[in-house]
């Protein structure tokens, strides 16, 4: 697939136009299919089992983030952060707070980032089970997802101990984390780090050199470099195409710079390659967290940063010191006049770059602000990727796109 | 005891015995998986979950009955019910145990010993794709249509292939009555030592006839909804899923009779006949019956499945040839 075909082109080189008096079949792929994780559609105009053309219908779930956003001050953003791509939610609330911090000037300790960056590339190991597994069971193969699926759990209550909640997690705050990790976390992050690579080679061993598998996904859905680029493709579905775009090398944040790690890279653009690409990521991610979780707990208990301005006090100075309950009820209001701009931060979220636009005049809410999703724009190379495929190809392509509903209408 | 009155309580028995193996294949297919998958499975209906498949029956029974109104009443029900008649109707042939000889008299462990007896089970498994084709077509609905179509193409497709492996088996043991050729494994003679190419054939063609992983394309949950079944629901869908449980084990039966020796094993083959080797030669048969049930159960459970193209390649560009090839080893095989 080089160049974008028009329809009429893709059409003339179809067989069937020798009888053009048969209409294609028109199927609605979605709203409610299982393939459609999440709700979207695709109206798809089908030739037998081969896909002619297709449309994409957003916004099933979108719940107008942006614009409630602008209502509300920064640090209550934060949820609805969340539930863009609530398989990887810390990514993006980490992202937000590295916005504000970025348009607030705050400096955050050596010590907040690795615990960031820990959470991070957890939450990306997450979100890749997910994905990958369920490639799996949309080819067929539900064994693999069950199995690996309690990892993802564990997952969870790793998070469930940094703050308390599993799938929207609103976790940590703008200036770092409202507690420190607890002896619980460090525990079980080294169980995790100690047991789950070898479950996730025995998944791997299940389906990376299984001949239908690899018959099934490869050179479906393929997409070259420079069409993805087109798009504005980023993260793992462009990194399969073979372009070494990540931006936790390309622009650190959160001292990203500090970590030894590789980026894997693709060939072909083609599901395989987007599922073993994500397999590598999570081999990286495991070590870049064993390396974060040595950092973390040799350094001193500093868990965020020192800006009385921002950062909420402890509660029982809240109680006993004046200046402290002023803060506390700036804070909660809203009231921590930020400086007037606009910032754009984005962060390597589990599917691509992540952005976060913030246009501020000095207010208590932000003036305008707007999420970059990753999804949003995997979803428009969709139609190209899929054209000329089997109806099955297209289940295949759009699980290993992971486009999630969630982020893709925000 | 007339031959009449037998043959009437026998035929009931290998009813009740196909049905009550299918349920508990359902029970057994979601304990393995749950094994395979780290799970616990049913456990909460009586003890071990046992009685899951009596609370599955129950429950679809209460379940509402829906019939699309853009569907075609008459063949909408009728679809369900093809599929399961055809399904029981296959166990007519298979012989489950050697002859039981009380007082002189000798009753057959097998409700019909037909001289076409493969030619009978071959023509009644074909039958079968008619229920699905039925009720996917008469549902008015393009997924269902679509598994429809699929199961039509993929049944035609390899019943060639499972066909001509069965012709060199029948080569081989110059009959088409499945007791014959039961009977001429005696001992450790069985036709898997003869055919290993033809039984692997036919074991990916039995695959592909039950519609089941990883040639479920019919009813691939993830790309067609339910495929065939779509539309279907309370007892109605509850027949196709049973069917599909009774063919795994009717499959599994041909499957043990034509290439493992049914109901012979070397002891067994050599005791007098009687109830002890009735008994004994049933349990063997039962054995490798369910031996083949858990192969069914296990490949689910660990494979993809194909793609639409794949699957008709397989079929004609890998089987059918492969199966030609072996009738001529075979021929060459006999011949000299």
């Amino acid at each position: 697939m080089s160049a974008m075909k028009t329809n009429q082109e893709f059409l003339a080189e179809l067989p069937r136009l020798a009888r053009p008096e048969i209409p294609y079949t028109t199927l609605n792929l979605g709203p409610t299919h299982p393939a459609t994780h999440g709700i979207f559609q695709n109206v798809l105009q089908m030739d037998g089992e081969r896909i002619v053309h297709g449309e994409q219908t957003i916004g099933y779930i979108h719940r107008a983030f942006e614009k409630i956003a602008e209502r509300r001050p920064f640090y209550q953003i934060t949820p609805l952060t969340d539930r863009l791509n609530y398989c990887s939610a810390p990514i993006n609330n980490m992202g937000w707070h590295l916005t504000v911090e970025k348009l607030l000037g705050i400096k955050t300790p050596k010590r907040v980032d690795y615990m960031r960056v820990m959470v991070m590339e957890l939450a990306r190991i997450a979100d890749h089970i997910i994905c990958n597994s369920i490639l799996g069971v949309d080819t067929g193969a539900l064994t693999g997802f069950t199995y690996v699926y309690q990892w993802r759990e564990f997952i969870y209550e790793i998070y469930e101990e940094i703050c308390g909640a599993r799938l929207t997690t609103n976790m940590g705050r703008i200036g770092g984390f409202e507690r420190d990790f607890n002896e619980i976390v460090f525990e079980k992050t080294r169980k995790f780090l100690r047991e789950f690579p070898a479950v996730w080679q025995e998944f791997e061993d299940l389906l990376l050199r299984n001949r239908i598998f690899m018959d099934r996904t490869m050179e479906t859905g393929a997409i070259t470099a420079e069409r993805a680029l087109n798009y504005g493709m980023t993260g793992p579905n462009l990194r399969a195409c073979g372009v070494d775009y990540d931006l936790r090398v390309h622009e650190p944040y959160c001292s990203y710079e500090d970590f030894d790690f590789q980026i894997p890279i693709g060939t072909t653009g083609d599901t395989y390659d987007r599922f073993v690409i994500r397999n590598e990521e999570i081999r990286q991610s495991l070590s870049i967290v064993r390396q974060a979780l040595d950092r973390i707990e040799s350094m001193e208990n500093v868990f965020h940063a020192d800006e009385e301005h921002y950062y909420l006090p402890p509660k029982q100075e809240v109680y006993r010191n004046m200046e402290a309950l002023i803060y506390h009820f700036k804070i909660i209001m809203g009231e921590i006049d930020p400086p007037v701009g606009n910032v754009y931060h984005a962060v390597e979220g589990a599917n691509g770059e992540l952005g976060f636009y913030l246009v501020s005049d000095g207010g208590r809410t932000p003036f305008r602000l707007h999420f970059r999703r990753p999804c949003f724009i995997y979803y428009q190379a969709f139609p190209e990727m899929v054209r000329g495929q089997l109806l099955s190809d297209a289940i295949v392509v759009m699980s290993s796109l992971n486009v999630i509903a969630g982020e893709l209408d925000a | 005891m007339s031959e009449l009155t037998f043959k009437i309580i026998f035929i009931v028995a290998v009813f009740g015995i196909s049905l009550f193996v299918a349920m508990y294949t359902t029970y057994a297919e979601r304990k393995l998986a749950a094994f395979l998958q780290d799970r616990l499975g049913p456990n909460r209906a009586g003890p071990f979950g046992i009685l899951q498949p009596l609370a599955d029956g129950v429950k679809l029974f209460f379940k509402e009955e829906f019939i699309p109104r853009v569907s075609d009443r008459l063949l909408f029900i009728a679809g369900p019910a093809i599929f399961m008649c055809t399904a029981l109707m296959t166990s007519a042939v298979i012989p489950f145990a050697p002859d039981l000889e009380i007082n002189g008299t000798t009753y057959a462990m097998q409700a019909a010993d037909l001289n076409v007896g493969i030619l009978y089970l071959f023509g009644v498994v074909s039958l079968g794709v008619y229920g699905i084709l039925v009720g996917g077509w008469a549902s008015n609905n393009k997924f269902s249509l679509l598994g429809a179509i699929r199961a039509a193409s993929q049944n035609i497709s390899y019943e060639l292939a499972m066909g001509l492996s069965i012709v060199s088996l029948v080569m081989v043991s110059s009959s088409l009555s499945l007791r014959d050729i039961v009977d001429q494994q005696s001992g450790w003679a069985w036709n898997i030592l003869y055919q290993p190419l033809g039984f692997l054939i036919f074991i990916v063609c039995a695959f592909a006839e039950t519609n089941r992983a990883p040639f479920d394309l019919p009813e691939c949950e993830t790309e067609l909804i339910g495929g065939y079944h779509t539309e279907f629901s309370s007892m109605k869908l509850g027949l196709y899923l049973f069917a599909e449980y009774i063919h795994v084990f009717i499959s599994s039966a041909v499957l043990a009779s034509l290439y493992f020796g049914g109901y012979q094993f070397p002891f067994v083959s050599d005791l007098d006949p009687g109830p002890v080797k009735t008994l004994l030669g049933g349990l063997v048969m039962f054995a490798k019956t369910g031996f083949f049930i858990f192969l069914f159960i296990w490949i689910r459970w660990t494979l993809p499945r194909f793609r639409y193209d794949q699957l008709m390649n397989l079929g004609w560009k890998v089987l059918i040839p492969l199966a030609v090839l072996n009738v001529l080893i075979t021929a060459l095989f006999i011949l000299f």
